[in-house]
C-alpha cells in the first residue's frame, strides 16, 4: 500500500488486481445459486473429454505407437494441450463468447465504465464450469506421467510450466485474435475455430505426425510447434538440445502481434447497433 | 392424407430458416475440409506406424472421414434444436400445446428439415472439394451403383435414428430443469459409440462387437462404410436391419415418452 501511495502506476495495477478477484468472487457466489446445474455441468465437461482418451487409448492400443510415441508420451502430450486450452477458455472465456457480447451491446456497456476493456472482459466472463476439463486433465496428467518414461530433473520440470503457461496463453491469444475479427465481422466465423478447437483436438498428437508441411504451418504460421513438439522433445529426452525447452517463451511475440490486433479492431469498433 | 401436409409444412418452413445462413454454411465448409484433413494425415501415420494392424483400406477410411464431414450437421447430435429447448425451457411450449397437432410429430419434422437443410448445403461443396483432392486423401467414387443406392437408403434411415434420438434430449427436458449437463454427457457417448470419432473397426474386436448392435452404430458407421464397400455380405444386412429395427423402437419409445411428459407438464408463469 505504500509503494502504491507513491506510485500511480502501481495504485492503478494495484486496483485492477483488486477489482479482477472480485469480478471472480462474483461469479463464484452467482454459479453458486444454481449448485445441481453448476455440478452437472462439471461433471459432463469432466465425462465428455474422456471420450477423446478413450479414442487415443484405443488407436495406441491397436498400433502400439505412432511414429515413435508410445501410449504414455501421447497422453502427457494431449493432458498438456487440454490443460492449455481448458484454462484458456476459463480465464479468457469474454473473448470465447465475445461475439454474443458484441452482439447484445454488452460491449458497449464495457466501454462506457472507468476501466480496461480487457480487463472487465477476463473478470466478468470468468468460466468457472471449465473446472470439469481442467480436472479431467490433471489426472490424465498424472497418469501420463507415471506411465512415460520421463527422465525428470528440474529443467524438464520448468518445461512441463513453461508448456503450460505458454500454451495457456496462446490459446488465450487466439480467441483474443478471434475477438478481433469480431469487431469488424460481428457475425462469429466458425473458420476460427480451427486455430482454437481444432488445434486443441488435432494437437493431442506430437505435430510431427501429421507430417514436415504441417510441421513447418505450425512453426512459422501458427506457433504451435513452440508449446508442443520443441519443447516436447527436450521432456522425452529425444534431443541434446536443452534450448527447445526455452522455446514457449516465443509466445510472448504472438501475443503482441495479437493485443496490436485487438487494439486496431477496437478503434474501428462502430457498435453493433442493439 | 391432409394430417401429413402441416407436417410437411413444418418441415418446409425450417428448411428455409435454415438456408439464411449461407455465409456461415461457407466458413463452416472450410473448417471442415481442414479438420477432415487434419484427421486423414493422422490415420496415415498410424498406417504408417504399423500397416498390418490397419483394420480398413486406407480408402475406405478417407471416405469414411469425408462423408462424415460432409454429412456431418445431418447426424451430430450436439447441435440439437436449440429453439426447441428453449421452447421448453421459456415456456413457449405452452402456445405449441394448443395447436392441433401432435408435439412428437412437428418436432420430429422440424427435427430433420433443419438437419437436411444444413447437411444439404453443406455437403455439395464439401463433396466437391473431397473429389478432387490429391490422391491418397481423394473421397473416391461408391464401391459400386447397388452401394451407392444402399448408401442413400441407410443415410436416410441413419438420419431418421438420430432424429428419433435427438426428440429423447428434447423430452428429458421436460422432466429436468437444467438438462445441459445430462445433454452433454448423453451427446458425448453417442459422439463415440456412432463412429464419429473413429470408424468402429478400429475399436478393439469385444468392444465393437458391443458397440455395432447399440442403436448409435446406424448414424455414422453403417451408412459411412457401406459406401466404400467396407460393410458387405450378411454383416450389412445386420446393420440394415437393426437400423429399423432401433428407429421403430426409437419413435414407439419416444411417442409414450412424449405423451407422457405431456401429462405432467408444468407451465411455471411467464
Amino acid at each position: 500500500m505504500i509503494i502504491a501511495e507513491r506510485n500511480p502506476m502501481f495504485a492503478k495495477i494495484n486496483s485492477g488486481i483488486k477489482l479482477y478477484f472480485h469480478y471472480i468472487s462474483i461469479v463464484l457466489r452467482s454459479t453458486m445459486q444454481y449448485k445441481a446445474s453448476f455440478f452437472l455441468m462439471v461433471a459432463g465437461r469432466f465425462i465428455l473429454s474422456f471420450n477423446g482418451i478413450l479414442g487415443v487409448y484405443f488407436m495406441l492400443s491397436r498400433f502400439g505407437q505412432v511414429k515413435g510415441y508410445t501410449f504414455g508420451e501421447v497422453l502427457l502430450c494431449f493432458s498438456i494441450i487440454q490443460m492449455d486450452f481448458a484454462l484458456a477458455e476459463c480465464i479468457g472465456g469474454g473473448f470465447a463468447t465475445f461475439t454474443s457480447i458484441i452482439r447484445q451491446g454488452e460491449f458497449d456497456r464495457i466501454l462506457l465504465r472507468p476501466h480496461g476493456a480487457i480487463l472487465q472482459l477476463l473478470g466478468s466472463k470468468f468460466r468457472i464450469d471449465r473446472i470439469g476439463l481442467i480436472l479431467q486433465a490433471i489426472a490424465m496428467f498424472v497418469y501420463g506421467i507415471a506411465v512415460s518414461p520421463v527422465d525428470w530433473t528440474f529443467g524438464r520440470g520448468m518445461t512441463v510450466i513453461l508448456m503450460l503457461v505458454g500454451g495457456t496463453l496462446l490459446f488465450t491469444g487466439f480467441f483474443l485474435l478471434r475477438a478481433a475479427f469480431t469487431f469488424f465481422t460481428i457475425e462469429g466465423i466458425e473458420a476460427v475455430n480451427i486455430l482454437t478447437y481444432g488445434a486443441k483436438e488435432h494437437g493431442k498428437y506430437p505435430l510431427d505426425i501429421y507430417g514436415k508441411r504441417m510441421m513447418r504451418i505450425c512453426t512459422y504460421i501458427l506457433p504451435y510447434t513452440l508449446i508442443q513438439y520443441y519443447p516436447l522433445q527436450y521432456l522425452l529426452g529425444r534431443t541434446q538440445r536443452w534450448y527447445y525447452g526455452l522455446y514457449p517463451f516465443g509466445v510472448a511475440g504472438f501475443l503482441v502481434i495479437c493485443y496490436a490486433a485487438w487494439r486496431f479492431g477496437m478503434r474501428h469498433y462502430q457498435s453493433a447497433g442493439s | 392424407m391432409t394430417n401429413y401436409k402441416k407436417y410437411f409444412s413444418f418441415f418446409r418452413l425450417q428448411f428455409n430458416m435454415e438456408l439464411q445462413y449461407r455465409v456461415a454454411a461457407v466458413s463452416g465448409v472450410v473448417t471442415q475440409i481442414l479438420w477432415g484433413f487434419m484427421e486423414c494425415l493422422a490415420f496415415r501415420a498410424f498406417q504408417e506406424s504399423d500397416f498390418s494392424a490397419y483394420p480398413m483400406a486406407f480408402s475406405a477410411t478417407v471416405s469414411y472421414i469425408w462423408l462424415r464431414e460432409a454429412f456431418l450437421a445431418a447426424f451430430t447430435t450436439w447441435n440439437a434444436d436449440g429453439e426447441i429447448f428453449d421452447s421448453i425451457m421459456n415456456g413457449g411450449i405452452a402456445y405449441e400445446l394448443c395447436r392441433p397437432v401432435s408435439v412428437y410429430n412437428m418436432w420430429f419434422s422440424k427435427t430433420a428439415a433443419g438437419r437436411i437443410a444444413r447437411a444439404g448445403l453443406r455437403c455439395i461443396p464439401l463433396l466437391a472439394i473431397a473429389f478432387i483432392l490429391p490422391r491418397p486423401f481423394r473421397l473416391m467414387l461408391p464401391a459400386g451403383p447397388q452401394h451407392f443406392i444402399l448408401f442413400a437408403i441407410t443415410l436416410l434411415l441413419g438420419l431418421g435414428v438420430t432424429v428419433a434420438f435427438c426428440m429423447f434430449t428434447y423430452i428429458l427436458a421436460f422432466f429436468t430443469i437444467s438438462p445441459q449437463g445430462l445433454r452433454m454427457i448423453f451427446t458425448s457417448m453417442v459422439d463415440f459409440l456412432s463412429g464419429a470419432i473413429m470408424p468402429l473397426p478400429f475399436m478393439p474386436e469385444r468392444v465393437r462387437k458391443i458397440v455395432e448392435l447399440l442403436p448409435f452404430a446406424g448414424m455414422f458407421d453403417v451408412p459411412l462404410r457401406i459406401y466404400s464397400g467396407d460393410l458387405a455380405g450378411a454383416d450389412m444386412l445386420r446393420g440394415i436391419g437393426l437400423q429399423c429395427f432401433w428407429l421403430i423402437v426409437l419413435v414407439v419409445c419416444g411417442k409414450a415418452l412424449c405423451r407422457a411428459a405431456e401429462r405432467r407438464i408444468v407451465v411455471q408463469g411467464g
